[in-house]
């Protein structure tokens, strides 16, 4: 374990500093896109396709104008004029099929809840009214809803146009895996199912547009993760010129990869502000929300692992079919390939075949959920380790020893061409076993399966690693990502020494205010109440790439620190003239300029910051305006990584599994904000939890969303998830200054494959070798006495 | 009671008194408006959130003459004569100490949940002033929050029940 310094006196960095954003949530005060209203405000409402896929016949809004209060109504045909299709971002092969999006369906729909058309009235009730009034004929069409049938010959196209439901094929190899497999004296496979689920933003998505008439300018609200992207894409989708369209991100309610994204409905809002040169505004139901907001997961994985007699991993084969849904949205493609990277996970082997086919189905657009392609591959190898385990009568955390990078190995390049530039399983494993209590649980284990305990205990081990900080943009170009991975801020000191800080990333409850204002205090050494963050507006934060894959302190945090130290430097030049003597002679340190040798003479940062702003004795080329802006792009990923350990009961009788205590040591680097970190684990693990036992987006056979609602999809609530016992271990990372790696997607990656391995090993001794994801009551008693 | 107002212009509306926060209202409304929506569209008190369609998540739970309800599924109508207290409304000057132990033990993120969680836990603890880490569980099961892991809410809660516990705390 690397151990930090102790952070010098004064330092706010490192520290559980309480969050700047708190204030106005628990006051009822944050600012929510529903909650802005505007004179002159229309509700907009969408009639949604009520069939998986159908050909749309006559659409008649006749009788919708005829309600009370409504302003107007579009069929997709109407609309069909304002805008292009919906953009996908990740050109991720080149035989990659890009089918037509449009924003309205006007000749098919595709999904369960793909818009049909668009009503608008004076008040929200009035547009619900109208929507029922608007009449669609549908000649129905063959529902695509299995991936695996939707590729066999003759079945029925989702895109009628296609040749074929396939969207892309990938295949990777590193090292020679068929002979490998010869040559290997264990072999074992399984079959894993990644269950779709829904990411549930507590904050349903809402939009609202306001148009310039005179001048083509428009204001959109909208609650997203990507504003910037937003602004870059609905420009060119709605033939809005990027300068005049400026996006705003108020309040976010929560994002998960589900508000990563670009949607039909902006489109539809700036198209109908347009038309009607009125702002309108249009707010998500819950039920509305979980059709037309991206689905995460959809994997088959056909995984195969083999390896010596002594355990040694020799080589690792995945094949993988990944549901796309009906369209590509922003990084639909992407989520595979992201996950690819990643599936030799912390191990050492030289042999790997992957394959991945991307399939359209009748069914919503799967997208980034919380992790990305990265939970699923992790999942895929922590899984088939303790099946190996199992097989070859070792120990799970045995047989991890034996084949992942020790310490002293970094940095280290995996078969899939990753470095990993640092890291420490051994530390975080074994502070992880000590808080958990391992041995002795195992020992309780064993007891009761001796005593045949009808509830049974089990024990779960995942040890993961993760790619974060999504940035390299060479590597982005290089993959066939439309845009870079850069990250900026801006620095402003202003006139009576209070600090401004522009961050180009947008967060939805991360709480960049917070960590980033840290940075800040420190590099600027002001207090942290004088420093404000500011993000998530195009006017005021132009440049920016925005809120995914735990890229926000790696590489936004980065762009603050150069920023806030280039602020300093020029506060310098105005410090030494201040002091007549050189800026070389100044030391800088807890917000004072001191000259080198005589600590008497020194000025404030605040004192120098009104003295550049009065500009009276400012020396040649100093500046009044003392602001700076960083741009970063790192060269490398940041890679988190850490042990979580779950222990669960098993009734058999009933299937019921509780989740007895769960550790999570993760290893993020350097912690700027231990309380906010501990956060992300906690919030991270549960929703990992709950795709190992609570939750799925089921389809019927005819594509419907059979789990439309709170009432049949289950988040879990207080009541279903255990307290956490989490630490950490800081192994800074070498590839940017702050040591950090990232802390929003890593307790999602661990926290999947701890909790079923936990169950699996539970049941281990009834012949069980593996149960599917949501490892419910009912599949857990099959799993355990048969499917008779 | 409510009364339909004689010579309303249109007779489908109904009159309705309330006190929300501590401020009377007398307003005319649809019977099929939900309260969280007389709330945050006809009194701009958007502090009260809507996160779902089923009852399920609880963000719009607020106190109807010191209960916790879930202002979606109530009418406006409902509410006619009641007393209201939304999350804009806790704060007495100072913070209330559910308040307070969210912030101070980092029980929000995104915060999208908190006002109906908060309102939630103050009911909870006017009805159990010290209740066991699992009956705080059990307590807001009726309400969801996608970041926190509840980890932390349960956490907040208990210090707010301590505090409030303490001698000289509000009662």
């Amino acid at each position: 374990m690397t151990t930090q310094a102790a952070p010098p006196a004064g330092r706010v960095t490192g520290q559980p500093v309480r969050r700047k954003e708190d204030a106005r949530v628990i006051t009822g005060q944050a600012r929510w896109t529903d909650n802005l209203t505007l004179p002159g405000l229309a509700h907009l409402a969408i009639v949604r396709s009520p069939m998986a896929h159908a050909r749309i016949g006559k659409a008649d809004v006749s009788a919708a104008l005829e309600q009370p209060g409504v302003i107007a109504a579009f069929t997709g045909r109407d609309l069909a004029p304002d805008y292009g299709s919906l953009p996908t971002a990740w050109i991720v092969s080149d035989d990659l099929i890009v089918p037509d999006h449009p924003p309205v369906a006007a000749d098919e729909a595709r999904y369960l809840g793909d818009a049909v058309a668009v009503v608008v009235a004076e008040d929200p009730y009035q547009a619900a009214d109208a929507v029922e009034a608007v009449q669609v004929e549908y000649e129905p069409l063959p529902a695509v809803v299995d991936p695996v049938a939707a590729l066999a010959d003759g079945a029925p196209l989702v895109h009628a146009g296609q040749a074929t439901n396939r969207a892309f094929t990938w295949s990777f190899s590193g090292g020679d895996y068929a002979d490998t497999r010869r040559r290997a004296k264990v072999v074992v496979s399984r079959r894993f199912v990644q269950q779709r689920v829904m990411p549930t933003a507590m904050e349903p998505r809402a939009v609202l547009a306001e148009p310039f008439p005179a001048t083509g300018e428009f204001t959109l609200w909208t609650s997203t993760q990507v504003p910037h992207f937003v602004r870059l894409l609905m420009s060119s989708v709605c033939g809005i010129g990027e300068h005049k369209l400026r996006v705003i991100a108020p309040d976010v309610g929560g994002g998960f990869g589900g508000k990563l994204n670009v949607y039909a409905e902006e489109a539809i809002a700036l198209a109908v502000a347009r038309r009607l040169g009125r702002p309108v505004k249009w707010t998500a139901t819950r039920g509305e929300d979980y059709l037309a907001t991206t689905h995460g997961r959809d994997m088959i994985q056909d995984v195969e692992i083999a390896a010596a007699r002594d355990g040694r991993v020799l080589g690792l084969k995945v094949d993988l079919t990944a549901d796309l849904g009906a369209y590509l949205q922003l990084l639909t493609p992407a989520v595979p390939l992201l996950g690819r990277y990643v599936y030799p996970g912390i191990y050492k082997f030289a042999a790997h075949e992957f394959t991945c086919q991307g399939v359209f189905t009748t069914k919503t657009p799967t997208d980034s959920y919380r992790g990305a392609g990265r939970p699923e591959a992790t999942f895929a190898v922590e899984r088939i380790m303790d099946e190996l385990a199992a097989e070859l009568g070792l120990d799970p955390l045995e047989l991890r020893q034996r084949n992942w990078i020790s310490h002293d190995e970094f940095p280290y390049t995996t078969v899939t061409g990753l470095t990993y530039d640092s890291g420490n399983y051994e530390a975080a494993t074994a502070r992880a076993t000590e808080l958990f209590g391992y041995d002795a649980l195992r020992r309780e284990q064993a007891e009761r399966r001796q005593r045949g305990d009808p509830v049974q205990l089990g024990i779960g081990v995942s040890v993961y690693t993760e790619m974060g900080g999504l940035a390299p943009s060479r590597w982005f170009g290089r993959h066939g990502y439309t845009v870079g991975g850069w990250e900026t801020a801006s620095v402003r000191l202003l006139p009576t020494g209070r600090v401004e800080v522009i961050a180009g990333t947008s967060p939805h409850g991360q709480g960049h205010e917070t960590t980033f204002g840290q940075i800040a205090a420190d590099a600027v050494g002001v207090p942290f109440d004088d420093i404000d963050v500011m993000h998530g507006d195009t006017d005021v934060a132009p440049w920016g790439l925005d809120t995914y894959g735990s890229r926000s302190i790696v590489v936004g945090g980065e762009a603050v620190l150069r920023a806030a130290r280039q602020v300093v430097d020029k506060a310098r030049v105005v410090a030494a003239h201040m002091l007549e003597v050189s800026p070389g002679d100044l030391e800088f340190g807890g917000g004072r300029f001191s000259v080198r040798g005589d600590p008497d003479a020194s000025r404030t940062i605040q004192d120098v910051a009104f003295a550049a702003f009065a500009a009276h004795d400012l020396p040649p080329g100093a500046d009044p305006v003392l602001l700076a802006e960083a741009t970063v792009d790192p060269e490398a990923f940041s890679y988190p990584h850490g042990t979580h350990l779950c222990a669960v009961e098993v009734d058999t009788a009933t299937g019921l599994v509780t989740v007895r205590s769960y550790v999570a040591v993760d290893d993020v680097g350097t912690v700027i904000n231990p309380m906010i970190v501990d956060g992300q684990v906690h919030g991270g693990v549960t929703q990992g939890l709950a795709q190992a036992l609570y939750e799925e987006a089921v389809y019927d056979a005819g594509g419907n969303l059979v789990t439309g609602s709170m009432v049949d999809y289950l988040v879990p609530s207080a009541a279903d998830v255990p307290p956490y016992v989490t630490d950490r271990t800081e192994t800074p990372a070498t590839t940017n200054p702050l040591g950090v790696k990232g802390a929003g997607e890593a307790g999602t990656i661990g926290s999947t494959p701890a909790v079923v391995n936990a169950v699996v090993d539970a049941l281990r001794a009834y012949g069980v070798t593996d149960i599917r994801m949501p490892c419910t009551p009912e599949r857990v008693w099959q799993a355990t006495h048969g499917d008779a | 009671m409510c009364a339909v107002p004689a010579g309303a212009n249109d007779e489908r509306m109904v009159l309705i008194s309330t006190t929300v926060d501590g401020a009377d209202h007398a307003d005319e409304v649809e019977p099929r408006l939900l309260l969280v929506h007389y709330l945050r569209i006809r009194l701009g008190r958007t502090g009260t959130v809507v996160g779902c369609d089923t009852s399920n998540c609880g963000a719009c739970t607020v106190l109807l003459d010191g209960l916790s309800v879930k202002s979606c599924t109530l009418l406006a109508v409902q509410a006619d004569g009641a007393e209201i207290t939304t999350v804009q409304g806790l704060a007495d000057g100072d913070l209330h100490p559910v308040q307070r132990e969210f912030a101070e033990n980092h029980a929000l993120q995104c915060g999208y949940c908190t006002a109906g969680m908060i309102m939630s836990a103050v009911d909870l603890l006017m009805e159990n002033p010290d209740p066991s880490e699992q009956e705080i569980r059990d307590g807001l099961e009726g309400n969801l929050c996608r970041c926190t892991g509840y980890h932390n809410i349960v956490k907040a809660v208990r210090a707010a029940a301590a505090g409030l516990r303490a001698p000289g705390a509000p009662a």
